[in-house]
């Protein structure tokens, strides 16, 4: 589906660029953009540097399996096909509850985290395991708690109450991250794949079978080692 | 309540930030060394999004300088219009999956115009709050590790953004009254 919506994207926008005579605006979009992703690419560096810095920290000294094993009773029917004490889980959790603080900075590095030990546990490492689908699909709807940056600017333009879009944004991203993980379900028992394993498939298997691929060793390309 | 979230969500990483240390020394990991590490692989990785990134940002400002999101704006702006959903907003509908700055960019100039106590305001407010950039976060994260099926976790960010939208309206309806 990217790959239409990506090309879909670009067509599009050269046709109506040419309707419009729009073209030179458009072609300056093209670089413009490549620009921009850049830009926002060198301005994540710092960020995922450090916090995956201080995250192997925490990871050498045991706290994030100790999280994991701790909160995974809440999170285990979410993801049902990760061991319990896989790391991931743990990565997981510091997501989500990055998430809710606001602290959008913090979430991304665990996320990615969490994202490249799925990655581990993945069988085929081009396609995505259903628990990645969950991870991103909870990331995308990103229960918030306060949402600062839009309060600061309704500061800044004179609101009486610029904190009065707390509680219906908090509403909203309920419902729309109950709808995310509603739809995330639904797919699952659509497509329903083998489940992803660990190597040492010491997890109790409820189809019975092992993966044939689950066996060898699939490492995230980048970032895993 | 708010301020006591905001203590909460100012406090967090400082804390955060000393206690791991201080627990790995107690543990005896050699933390400096263990940092470095792992600061490493952030590098790899924020460089190994920069092409996904690039691809998805380029396509992106393409179509919305080409007047291709005015088009698709303007034939569903009448649609909205009858249900009570003011049309300034709907922009916002399209730009906040693709565009997490387009978007913000967009509420900003809309509180900007409307006032930030106006309806419209409010409900932009709520709707840029209350989700995050599924095309960015997709692209992010199964760039990062090199995802290229992502089978449907596109459509399901959609869905939920889409449900997120109708949300928010009929939140700042039920709290703020119609407008």
């Amino acid at each position: 589906m990217v790959n239409w919506i990506w090309m879909g994207m670009i067509v599009v926008s050269v046709i109506f660029g040419a309707a419009n005579g729009k073209m030179e605006k458009v072609a300056e979009a093209a670089f413009g953009g490549a620009q921009t992703g850049v830009t926002v690419c060198l301005g994540l560096i710092s960020i995922l540097v450090f916090w995956m810095g201080l995250m192997r920290i925490a990871e050498d000294a045991g706290l994030v399996r100790k999280l994991a094993n701790f909160m995974a009773p809440v999170v285990r029917k979410l993801f049902p096909d990760v061991p319990a004490d896989h790391p991931a889980m743990g990565y997981i959790l510091s997501n989500m509850s990055a998430n809710l603080l606001g602290l959008g900075n913090a979430a991304t590095p665990m996320g990615i985290k969490a994202m490249q030990e799925l990655q581990k546990i993945n069988p085929n490492p081009t396609v995505a395991t259903p628990a990645m689908c969950t991870l991103l699909a909870l990331n995308t709807a990103s229960i918030t708690l306060v949402p600062t940056t839009i309060i600061a600017i309704r500061m800044n333009f004179g609101s009486v109450h610029p904190a009065e879009i707390v509680a219906p944004t908090l509403l909203a991203t309920l419902v729309s991250t109950g709808a995310a993980i509603l739809a995330d379900r639904w797919y699952r028992r659509k497509n329903k794949t083998p489940p992803t394993m660990t190597p040492k498939t010491t997890l109790p298997h409820r189809e019975g079978a092992v993966h044939p691929v689950s066996l060898s060793k699939p490492t995230a390309p980048i970032g895993g080692g | 309540m708010i301020s006591l979230i905001q203590i909460i969500s100012t406090w967090t990483i400082p804390v955060l930030i000393a206690f791991i240390p201080l627990y790995a020394s107690l543990r005896k990991v050699p933390v400096y060394e263990s940092f470095i590490d792992g600061a490493k692989d952030g590098f790899q990785t924020a460089i190994s999004i920069i092409p996904h990134l690039v691809g998805m940002m380029t396509a992106i400002s393409m179509f919305r300088a080409s007047g291709a999101m005015d088009a698709i704006i303007g034939l569903a702006r009448p649609l909205f219009e009858s249900f009570g959903i003011p049309g300034d907003v709907l922009p916002l509908a399209l730009l906040r999956p693709i565009t997490g700055a387009g978007s913000l960019a967009f509420v900003t100039d809309l509180i900007k115009e409307q006032g930030p106590d106006s309806f419209v305001a409010r409900i932009a407010s709520t709707i840029q709050g209350s989700t995050d950039t599924t095309l960015y976060v997709l692209t992010v994260y199964f760039g990062a590790i090199g995802i290229r099926n992502s089978r449907y976790a596109l459509k399901v960010g959609l869905f939920s953004d889409f449900i997120g939208f109708f949300a928010a309206v009929a939140a700042c309806w039920l709290l703020f009254g119609l407008v």
